[in-house]
């Protein structure tokens, strides 16, 4: 049985949210353990990513193609921005800087904070992230659900192809798929009467298309992850027990088959999550939002140090706190599972 | 009540030694035609791959890197059966190729990603502790560390070729498996089954291969079914980035790009590869789920 264990939260509630008692304490001892960990994981990740970023070929003035930079204005250029100093004392300075806050200025977006640059493109990617997981966590644990229980059926064969499918085609052609009936199509359709837009950014209708094709991959992924740990669960003894008891399917599915197939489901929903909400190069370019993940990618290209460390610190501050709330969803769902 | 009837019909009783639990799996998974189906398409699919350029030699299909600009975007014909591409060269051929870089890489970084995520999840989820700890802080790092800076520093520093580029692909995707296969060994080895092994004397990596492993496969063989298209694109990308497989060469991921430009006039370029990466994927999840089955004591029958 799943949660016969003695200090169990109560059997009456379906997806029960208490702690086993006494460990409340631990718990927070835990959290505030891992809270303090941030510190030595972001150190390292900026510090492998900065030299990473120095080591990669190229430098910040290389201009695509046309005439370079003449010697005397890069040599002024790295005056200004410190590269003229030695690797490990640029290092030193930026360490010190992040310290209280100072992520220094961006080379491409000249005379701009990286600070600045972050606070105005974040929230744009957040609001299509945030919204994507939304979308993704019922649909991906439904489809999920209801293809194992109805395996081998015709419901199962759909939910299968589909998620095939999402997986095979690249966000990018999801995108333009979706720009090509919803908006070119729909507009030549209705006169232009109803139709989505093709791409920027507003809290309205414009969110619709980027939203879904953010979500079309992570549904696919989480639903095949859900069918496939929901199957297992469904050959356990206890659920043969719970069918047989006479219990009603909802209640079946809820309290016994959920509880005990999630945690592949959560684990996964982490790092999508802090995917989502840090952006995607390809939707952020296909439906033109000015947001985090363009920024990201053009730094990388035009080797913006400064702004390829603070959004690498960022992802890592998302990704670091996500992995913390699946591991204590762990423990909600599974009561067994121990944290030390 | 006719099951512990049935049960007892199953006991071969002139063969009463016991099976080890592989071997007994693939006599089960034998059995099971969706499974074979699935290793079919891919041994197909493999078998393509090798014979592309004898095919080619032979003259049964056309050259991939044959350009005849003025029959671009051609129709399916005889001499074309898929039609031809933006510079006239033939699709049926080119997805052909295609198989060779895209199902190597494909298939070879998820092999890496087993070994490094399965390893690191294993001894995470059952050592827990201070090992969990740092290995699970390892994997924030390696989450957070951008994959492109990654993939463009190692490709400037060793020479571009198929193997870099296999061992780049491999190191940087590991994490997600890492993760799952902890998750489900954290919660596991807490069964009555684990229990009784380890009261029973078992060795921790008994138990870990014996147990834990076979028990976490199902999120496994989805996570690496779905790692198939990821590296198939991210091929794609690096070789427009300039750091991947150099341009003429087929593969289904630039197949992709090349057939995203016309993808208002001529969707069926896009169509062809996405289905080749489609059917590949299927077959994988038709062999994952079967050798999970092949697994379960309880779907013995």
């Amino acid at each position: 049985m799943a949660a016969a264990t003695k200090g169990a939260p109560a059997r009456g509630a379906l997806l029960s949210i208490k702690i086993p008692r006494g460990r409340g304490a631990s718990l927070g001892l835990y959290i505030a353990r891992r809270i303090l960990w941030l510190i030595p994981v972001l150190l390292f990740v900026i510090t492998i990513t900065f030299f990473m970023a120095h080591l990669a070929p190229g430098s910040p003035w290389d201009k695509a193609g046309g005439r370079q930079l003449s010697a005397s204005v890069v040599a002024n250029l790295n005056l200004k921005y410190g590269l003229n100093q030695p690797l490990w004392v640029q290092y030193g300075k930026y360490l010190l800087n992040v310290t209280h806050m100072d992520f220094g200025l961006s080379y491409q977006y000249q005379n701009q904070t990286v600070m600045s640059i972050i606070l105005e493109s974040w929230p744009v990617t957040a609001v299509n992230g945030a919204l994507a997981f939304l979308l993704i966590v019922p649909l991906g644990i439904g489809i999920g659900v209801i293809a194992a229980l109805r395996q081998n059926t015709w419901v199962d064969f759909v939910a299968v192809g589909f998620s095939t499918f999402g997986a095979s085609v690249p966000n990018l052609i999801i995108g333009i798929l979706l720009i090509i009936v919803f908006s070119v199509g729909a507009y030549r359709v209705t006169g232009g009467n109803v139709f989505l837009p093709t791409g920027g950014f507003g809290l309205d209708q414009h969110l619709i298309l980027p939203v879904i094709t953010l979500a079309v991959l992570p549904i696919a992924f989480i639903a095949r992850l859900t069918r496939s740990s929901t199957l297992d669960v469904l050959r356990q003894d206890y659920i043969r027990t719970a069918w047989a008891k006479g219990l009603k399917e909802r209640l079946v599915v809820m309290k016994h088959v959920l509880k005990n197939s999630l945690i592949p489901v959560v684990t996964a929903l982490g790092p999508t999550f802090a995917f989502l909400v840090t952006g995607s190069v390809i939707v952020e370019s296909v439906f033109a939002i000015p947001g985090i993940g363009r920024t990201f990618v053009t730094a990388v290209q035009s080797r913006d140090y400064p702004l390829i460390l603070a959004t690498t610190v960022l992802f890592a501050l998302v990704v670091a706190l996500a992995n913390l709330v699946v591991d204590l969803l762990y423990v909600v769902i599974d009561p067994r599972v121990r944290l030390s | 009540m006719a099951a512990p009837a049935i049960a007892l019909e199953q006991i071969d009783w002139e063969n009463p030694e016991q099976i080890g639990l592989w071997k007994d799996a693939w006599q089960r998974f034998r059995r099971n035609p969706i499974a074979v189906l699935g290793l079919v398409i891919i041994g197909i699919l493999v078998l393509i791959a090798l014979l592309a350029p004898v095919m080619v030699a032979l003259h049964l299909i056309a050259d991939p890197l044959e350009q005849n600009v003025a029959n671009s975007y051609a129709s399916f014909s005889l001499k074309h059966p898929l039609g031809t591409d933006y510079l006239g060269r033939d699709l049926l051929s080119r997805v052909m190729y295609g198989a060779r870089i895209s199902l190597s890489l494909g298939i070879l970084v998820q092999v890496v990603y087993l070994l490094i995520g399965g390893s690191i999840g294993l001894l995470s989820g059952y050592f827990g502790g201070r090992i969990d700890n740092l290995f699970m802080r390892f994997v924030d790092v390696w989450y957070a560390f951008p994959d492109l800076l990654f993939i463009l520093v190692v490709m400037s520093i060793l020479s571009p070729s198929l193997i870099t580029l296999f061992l780049a692909l491999g190191i940087v995707g590991w994490v997600d498996l890492a993760r799952l296969i902890r998750g489900q060994t954290l919660s596991i080895k807490e069964k009555e089954y684990v229990e009784g092994a380890r009261a029973a004397g078992s060795s921790p990596m008994k138990i870990i291969l014996k147990h834990l492993l076979p028990n976490s496969l199902g999120p496994i063989i989805v996570s690496l079914t779905f790692g198939i298209p990821r590296v198939i694109f991210l091929e794609a990308v690096l070789s427009y980035l300039g750091v991947g497989i150099r341009p003429p060469t087929p593969s289904w991921g630039v197949m992709l790009q090349d057939g995203y430009q016309a993808i208002f006039s001529y969707p069926h370029q896009v169509f062809i590869p996405a289905v080749a990466i489609a059917i590949t994927m299927l077959s994988f999840s038709f062999i994952g789920d079967g050798l999970r089955d092949a697994l379960d004591p309880r779907m013995r029958r």
